[in-house]
């Protein structure tokens, strides 16, 4: 029977679930790494036993760990992120301009075929790549080059490489997201870069509909239909039908479109969820109730999926890189949330169960969905 | 000899079990120090100091015979009793936060 591990990132060490493909009955084991901040732990497609970890701490700085046994063993891999050329500077939250400095990996996205190759996006917004398993690590310049780069500015997070999408079949192709730059795609492996924010509107920018400037929070696609991108910006939940050459808001009836996480279900490329949050300035579910949203028309139909969670006094966050899928027949779909509870549901979204109600606040969860 | 304590966050991260005792010839300074400490135990670099500048990190003190050496200069002589093992070098990770 197949079996299902969530790699979950927490403020204070990385924890690992583990159940068989019924999904009623987990194995909790951690913290990893106890004490770190875990932005991320990443699976490689290509071989489920190599795991990769972005740990880090003010005190300490930026530490990579690499698996190659599935979590039973670690080893500690390169952490030097350096810019390539002279690095020059970006915005700053008044204006001024600031050198770009390194702060911490963001997100690991391993390659979809080979094991060693595994990208990194970081704050300062870059793009880097390891192809020797981590042990080093080069910035692709050309995206922080573009052209605009020394007018991004930091989202309320930093200046943050969040999401990085490659393309399933063309590996030539990736498209991140910046908070608060907006979207950006490469077709020559990253030599060249574009800004694809065509169609997004956001109030608090000089032009609401400039080139960049744009908090995107995520950014999710289907395997089987790569051309298609959805995205939970800061405010609106967006739509791309030409791989983010143009959007449009399919925000609809959600009781709101602001938020941070969104998926797609693993066998329906037109049903997606997304956890709608008050506001910018209240990061918590609307009226105290814990909703994941599921559209599955592709967007501005939504039903509140509600069946075990919280219904009241839930003021709780669920982070951008703290939802994910799992690929069983029936498609599992997994969140973790600032409260620390990592909720499942083994029904695409019908209902929920919490498998762990008291971890540090979660930052990320992965799903690995195993043989 | 000298002899260097570190926080127990990455003793764990370098997998050290108690005090690490360096074999030194030539000047001990905190950068020679720290050198040696990372040729040993690489999983160490770029914890204590940054990798592009050198500069220590900014919650890192370092510590030895009651003073706090952080702000001495890189290349200046630790102290005699740490060169000589009778007293350690101290690596702190700063109080901060509440």
């Amino acid at each position: 029977m197949s079996s299902v591990r969530v790699l979950v990132g927490t403020r204070k060490g990385a924890f690992v679930l583990t159940s068989d493909g019924r999904r009623d009955r987990w194995q909790v084991d951690g913290p990893f790494f106890g004490g770190w901040e875990i932005y991320h732990v990443a699976g490689s497609p290509a071989d489920p036993d190599r795991l990769y970890v972005s740990q880090s701490m003010d005190w300490f700085g930026q530490v990579i760990q690499r698996s190659d046994d599935g979590g039973a063993s670690w080893e500690t891999v390169g952490n030097e992120f350096s810019y390539a050329g002279v690095p020059g500077t970006h915005q700053w939250y008044d204006g001024t301009d600031r050198p770009w400095e390194f702060t911490r990996v963001w997100h690991l996205e391993p390659s979809l075929t080979d094991p060693d190759t595994v990208y990194a996006g970081v704050q300062d917004a870059a793009l880097f790549r390891s192809v020797d398993g981590g042990a080093s690590w080069h910035e692709l310049r050309g995206l922080r080059e573009h052209g605009s780069g020394s007018s991004w500015q930091p989202g309320a997070g930093g200046l943050c490489l969040h999401t990085i999408v490659q393309h399933p079949t063309k590996a030539e192709r990736l498209t991140i997201a910046i908070s608060a730059a907006g979207v950006f795609r490469t077709d020559d492996t990253g030599e060249t870069w574009q800004p694809i924010n065509k169609g997004l509107q956001s109030g608090g920018i000089p032009a609401p509909e400039a080139e960049v400037g744009h908090c995107v929070h995520r950014i999710a696609t289907h395997p089987s239909r790569p051309d298609v991108l959805f995205m939970q910006k800061h405010w609106d939940v967006m739509r791309s039908d030409d791989a983010g050459d143009s959007w449009y808001e399919i925000s609809g009836d959600l009781p709101s479109d602001f938020g941070f996480p969104i998926a797609v279900h693993s066998h329906e490329p037109d049903t997606i969820y997304v956890v709608p949050i008050k506001s910018d300035a209240e990061h918590y579910p609307p009226e105290g109730k814990l909703r994941v949203y599921r559209s599955r028309t592709g967007g501005y139909e939504w039903e509140a999926l509600t069946t075990g969670l919280p219904q009241q006094h839930a003021y709780v966050n669920v982070l951008r890189d703290a939802m994910a899928v799992d690929d069983l027949d029936e498609c599992g779909v997994y969140f973790g949330t600032t409260g620390g509870q990592v909720y499942a549901s083994a029904d695409a979204g019908d209902s929920w169960e919490p498998i762990v109600r008291d971890l540090p606040p979660v930052l990320s969860v992965e799903v690995q969905t195993l043989p | 000899m000298i002899r260097v304590v570190l926080p127990t966050q990455l003793r764990t991260l370098a997998r050290i079990d108690g005090e690490v005792r360096l074999e030194f010839d030539g000047q001990a300074s905190q950068r020679t120090v720290i050198d040696a400490l990372e040729a040993r135990f690489p999983a160490l670099r770029g914890t204590l100091r940054d990798h592009e500048t050198g500069k220590r990190r900014a919650y890192v003190r370092f510590f030895a015979c009651e003073q706090d050496l952080s702000h001495e200069p890189a290349d200046a002589p630790l102290p005699e009793p740490v060169v000589s093992g009778d007293e350690p070098f101290l690596v702190v990770g700063a109080m901060a936060g509440g």
